[in-house]
């Protein structure tokens, strides 16, 4: 783009989206400079498909599990503001002092989740409460006037798209004006009044139940507010509240407690605080896991590893879930960019269609596959000859494979939900609460080798009889909710193990009567020494008789049930032919890319510039800076030399910069230092 | 004046002293009147209602909203153009960036002729904002009359005294008036004074005395109390409402609400839990302890490595710095093992969250400091969840 002007500076471009249509398109990156035989395009597009699918689903959960707090949220609005106009004649309303109602929203510290959060209630707000909603953030309001000129332009732009762009003009002059509250309420009392005259227009909204809808007031990160500026607002619009019905929503990060930390007595005595909490961020995990990956749904799977790098990072570091989320798109990303095969990681109608379409060079691929190798040295000379050499045998076996390996997955998912009800409840947590915690342990290595699997055993076997009811219970569910008929057996066992216990109930009773009844017997006038006897035999005769009671043989035989079902299809993915197929297992790449570490790539480029620019005049010596390198390379060198005073003599020298402009410009680091 | 007796209670000599000040209509007042006392003893009500029953042309402005010059001397001078300008002739908006603008504006206006030959009441509420903006400001307000030349009062209503405010130059000394805090016994007169239109005025008075009973030693503020009043009412008619109880039934109903009067101290009036709670709590007739309030959710869930980053700032800010040795060398301190990735990141998070606050300059580059703010009762909670003995490692415990 050409310019023309007299003077040196700077020229901002505003990009032209127009051109860069026609750069790559971005399948085209996923060939790695290797031959087009490997499907590229189709793998692009399937991971394209999947993610979607994934995305969707992560909303739909968001959506749910907001559900609730969002709907507690707005009855809490409706509930207050209608109060408000409604009691306004009564005695008791003249005198109280007017609150501002107020929602304290306790999010969680995981701080960069909360903007979607705030979105979604946005709208919700928007569509069910009122069309004046507003959201604000710490960092816009240093000051008061800085917080009512947001707020001024947020909520007339909140009008603005309800109503034509009828008032543009007016729009623009109204910037320059400084508003202050009482100029706030004339325009809301001019809109509102506006509204009721011209009725029937088309509202998007259907707030109009009210005559003066509220204005909520969404303080996005409460805590970092200043907080005189937030007691002068209080005390401010508690003076304008009945002229102008606001609605307060405070977003806290880590407690409640805050709100008397920043707002003395005097202030929070205006505020009617109510408190509302969202999900901790622990459980939303186990429901992301639960609903991504702990399903076949998605063909899609994480190894052992790679589920640790992510999980870890959520746990250790961050507790976000957005970024749990984007860690899990880089690993389909890269799953689907670094192995050839992913092209198969779709649904099992379509992987056996796909099948038949693939290339010699695929073909060769599968063969490589070390869980492949390992099946066909399995197999009889004869089958390892075609299986080597027989492109359609081996499309063939593959499709059995597949179909296997998506059995296997149906299989394992129930399985594992089964034994998670089993040992969730149990003390210590010997295999964890969460589910992900035990898929994490199945993963890892063959559960029944752990010796938290051996203590969970036997802390099953010392359970009450109602507690294993209530956990088969749960189970018989677990299997009736799912479809897959594999397991149909299973789900009988499970009935079957329910009624026997069921009708034990009967036969105990009987049973302790005939034990009374020879107590009774057995304590008859005897003397010391007898009745020593006796006890002692009847404390035998007790113990013999309690490890046959018909309980414990029940006991006994669903532990072994269970445990049965877990060395049948609780296996290892590595064991399945093929698994390579649906899991990423390059924990290495993903933490590379997820544990960036911004410090230590600042410090290489600023030091040692030929590192990103590879450029050859850059190349030096370690330690030494030429003098052609970019200023703020120079500039970082002489601060590591010496941090607080820089010799503007070595610092010109370097950068050829003439003396009389630092001389003459004070010339300052910090500037320097910041871009 | 007897209605103004009926409205304004307990106030009779501050109410006659500024009835003085004023005079007649014509006559020039003082030129500006400071007032001040704490929060709730009747200082903008008793100017509010004296110049409203008397008529005078008068202006209010609070300053809490007037956060900028500009805004504080537009408001004024558009409220007094709406006294001048007869009704329902709306004038156009006055702008005024300055104090020598306004000075000349205020004299235009006030040529009108409903403004005319009598005092013009400028009154500012919450002056202790005016100490904030521009330094010529109040100097300026003080001497508005001599500045002006015409018949101006301007009140100071604050909470502060005087000495705290008398600017260095160019002061002119106001006519200091102190409205003290109400007694027990004024309190109890003005309460009783809005009972409620279905209750004898006995009845309620009754009633106060028992709420002031209870909240006189932990509260004074006559808003508070009259806030605390309303809601604790239905309460203490219940027993009569239900016909359990006459009227007169004093030591019944005592035994009623007295309990109830104690929960709503811990809970109500600290804002535990909000008013509308508290109501719906009295309607359904549960028990108070059952809602949690604000301060019983303290537990903050913190990221696995920021918890260590946190106890080791907790430990850096609060020991001496010379105990290090000792601390760490000996017992192996388990917070060097851990390795911290993303380390200052998550240090920015955690002072976004105000568990850290940064301390000295920023202009320092290589080695901000920070200190921790969190209290120990938060620290050992947190420290409690990661298997870490804070107590151990902490100077002062020693």
């Amino acid at each position: 783009m050409a310019t023309s002007s007299v003077s040196k500076g700077c020229f901002v471009f505003k990009p032209d989206f127009k051109k860069r249509k026609i750069s790559v398109p971005i399948e085209d990156y996923f060939n790695k400079g290797k031959n087009e035989s490997e499907d590229s395009k189709l793998r692009f597009e399937t991971y394209q498909l999947i993610w979607q699918q994934m995305k969707s689903e992560t909303e739909r959960l968001q959506e749910e599990l907001n559900k609730n707090l969002f709907d507690s949220l707005i009855e809490f609005l409706q509930k207050s503001h209608s109060g408000f106009q409604k009691n306004s004649r009564d005695w008791g309303c003249q005198i109280k002092l007017r609150e501002i109602p107020t929602a304290a929203l306790v999010l969680g510290v995981n701080v960069t989740d909360h903007d979607l959060t705030f979105r979604s209630l946005t709208e919700v707000l928007q569509n069910n409460v009122t069309p004046y909603v507003v959201s604000l953030q710490a960092k816009d309001c240093p000051d008061m006037k800085h917080f009512l000129q947001k707020l001024a332009s947020q909520l007339m732009d909140c009008n603005v798209d309800v109503q034509s762009k009828e008032k543009e003009s007016v729009q623009v002059t109204q910037k320059k004006i400084h508003y202050s509250m009482d100029s706030l309420s004339t325009w809301y009392m001019s809109v509102t009044q506006k509204t009721d005259v011209k009725m029937p227009r088309k509202k998007r909204t259907p707030p109009s139940q009210w005559q003066s809808p509220p204005v909520v007031l969404i303080l996005k990160d409460m805590e970092s507010f200043t907080t005189k500026v937030l007691q002068d607002f209080i005390i401010i619009s508690s003076q304008h509240l009945h002229e102008f019905p606001l609605i307060l929503i405070f977003g806290i990060a880590t407690s409640p407690v805050v709100v008397h930390r920043m707002l003395p007595h005097a202030v929070s005595s205006l505020l009617c605080i109510e408190l509302f909490q969202s999900l901790s961020c622990k459980e939303h995990l186990t429901t992301v896991l639960d609903k991504l990956l702990l399903t076949t749904q998605f063909p899609f799977k994480l190894s052992e590893k790679v589920l640790q790098v992510l999980t870890n990072i959520f746990l250790y570091h961050d507790f976000s879930i957005q970024n749990f989320i984007k860690g899990l798109q880089l690993s389909l990303l890269e799953h689907f960019y670094s192995q050839p095969l992913s092209v198969l990681c779709c649904n099992l109608p379509e992987a056996k269609r796909r099948i038949n379409f693939l290339s010699d060079n695929q073909c060769e691929n599968i063969r490589r596959l070390p869980s492949f190798r390992r099946y066909v040295e399995k197999q009889a000379s004869e089958k390892q000859v075609a299986l080597l050499t027989n492109e359609r045998f081996l499309k063939e076996e593959t499709q059995s494979l597949l179909e296997n390996l998506h059995v296997y997955h149906t299989n394992y998912f129930l399985v594992l939900r089964c034994l998670h009800q089993f040992t969730s409840s149990l003390p210590k947590y010997p295999l964890g609460r969460q589910i992900r915690e035990l898929y994490c342990t199945c993963l890892e290595k063959n559960i029944r080798d752990s010796e938290e699997y051996a203590s969970a055993l036997q802390l099953l076997r010392m359970l009450a009889k109602d507690e294993l009811m209530a956990m088969l219970q749960k189970c018989f569910k677990v299997f009736k909710s799912s479809s897959e008929k594999q397991l149909g057996n299973t789900a009988k066992r499970i009935e079957e193990f329910l009624a026997q216990f069921q009708s034990l109930d009967a036969e105990a009773k009987e049973e302790e009567e005939d034990t009374s009844e020879s107590q009774s017997k057995g304590l008859q006038k005897t003397d010391l020494y007898h009745l020593q006897k006796s006890l002692l035999e009847m404390k035998e005769l007790r113990r013999a008789s309690k490890r046959q009671t018909k309980f414990e043989v029940l006991r006994e035989q669903l532990v072994s049930f269970i445990d049965s079902l877990a060395r049948e299809y609780l296996l290892l993915p590595e064991t399945q032919p093929l698994h390579e197929v649906l899991y990423f297992s390059a924990a290495h790449t993903l933490r590379q890319h997820l544990n960036a570490a911004p410090r230590i790539a600042l410090h290489t480029a600023l030091n040692n510039p030929y590192y990103y620019l590879k450029n050859e005049a850059l190349r030096s010596e370690e330690g030494c800076i030429p003098n052609v390198a970019p200023d703020i390379c120079i500039a970082y060198k002489l601060h590591l030399e010496c941090s607080r005073l820089i010799n503007l003599v070595d610092w010109s020298e370097l950068s050829n910069i003439p003396l009389y402009i630092c001389a003459t410009s004070s010339l300052s680091i910090h500037p320097m230092m910041d871009t | 004046m007897p209605h103004l007796e009926n409205t304004v209670l307990c106030r009779e000599s501050q109410v006659s002293t500024l009835q003085s000040l004023f005079g007649e209509r014509h006559h020039f007042s003082f030129p500006s009147i400071f007032i001040y006392g704490h929060t709730a003893s009747g200082k903008t009500y008793v100017t509010q209602t004296l110049l409203k029953t008397l008529e005078l042309p008068h202006v209010f402005v609070n300053c809490v909203e007037c956060f900028t010059l500009r805004l504080l001397l537009e408001q004024i001078l558009n409220k007094l153009n709406h006294l001048s300008s007869s009704e329902g002739e709306y004038s156009t908006q006055i702008t005024c960036e300055t104090f020598n603008d306004f000075v000349r504006l205020f004299k235009q206006i006030t040529k009108a002729e409903s403004l005319k030959d009598q005092t013009v009441y400028i009154v500012l509420d919450k002056a202790e904002y005016l100490r904030d903006m521009e330094a010529y400001l109040l100097p300026g307000f003080l001497r508005l009359q001599e500045l002006t030349d015409r018949n101006v009062t301007v009140i100071f209503l604050s909470e502060i005294v005087w000495e705290k405010f008398r600017p260095n130059t160019g002061c002119f000394e106001p006519f200091v008036l102190y409205f003290p805090d109400y007694s027990i016994g004024n309190l109890q007169k003005i309460l009783s004074h809005d009972h409620p239109p279905e209750y004898s005025a006995d009845f309620y008075a009754a009633y106060i005395n028992i709420l002031l009973g209870v909240f006189y030693t932990v509260c004074r503020d006559l808003k508070e109390l009259r806030h605390l009043a309303v809601l604790n009412f239905p309460k203490y008619c219940e027993p009569v409402v239900k016909g359990e109880a006459s009227e007169r039934d004093t030591r019944k109903l005592w035994r009623n609400i007295e309990p109830h009067l104690k929960k709503a101290m811990q809970t109500v009036y600290l804002r535990e839990i909000s008013s509308s709670q508290w109501e719906k709590l009295q309607k359904d007739d549960t028990d108070p302890g059952q809602l949690k309030g604000l301060s019983a959710y303290t537990h903050v869930e913190l990221p696995y490595y920021s918890k260590f980053i946190l106890i080791a700032a907790y430990l850096a800010s609060y020991n001496p710095a010379r105990t290090d040795k000792r601390f760490f060398l000996k017992h192996h301190g388990k917070i060097k093992k851990t390795n911290f990735l993303k380390k200052h990141e998550k240090i920015t998070s955690l002072v976004t969250l105000q568990l850290l606050t940064l301390v000295g300059h920023d202009d320092q580059l290589d080695g901000p400091k920070y200190k921790c703010t969190v209290s120990l009762d938060f620290i050992r909670a947190i420290a409690r969840t990661v298997n870490f003995d804070i107590i151990k490692y902490l100077y002062d415990f020693l």
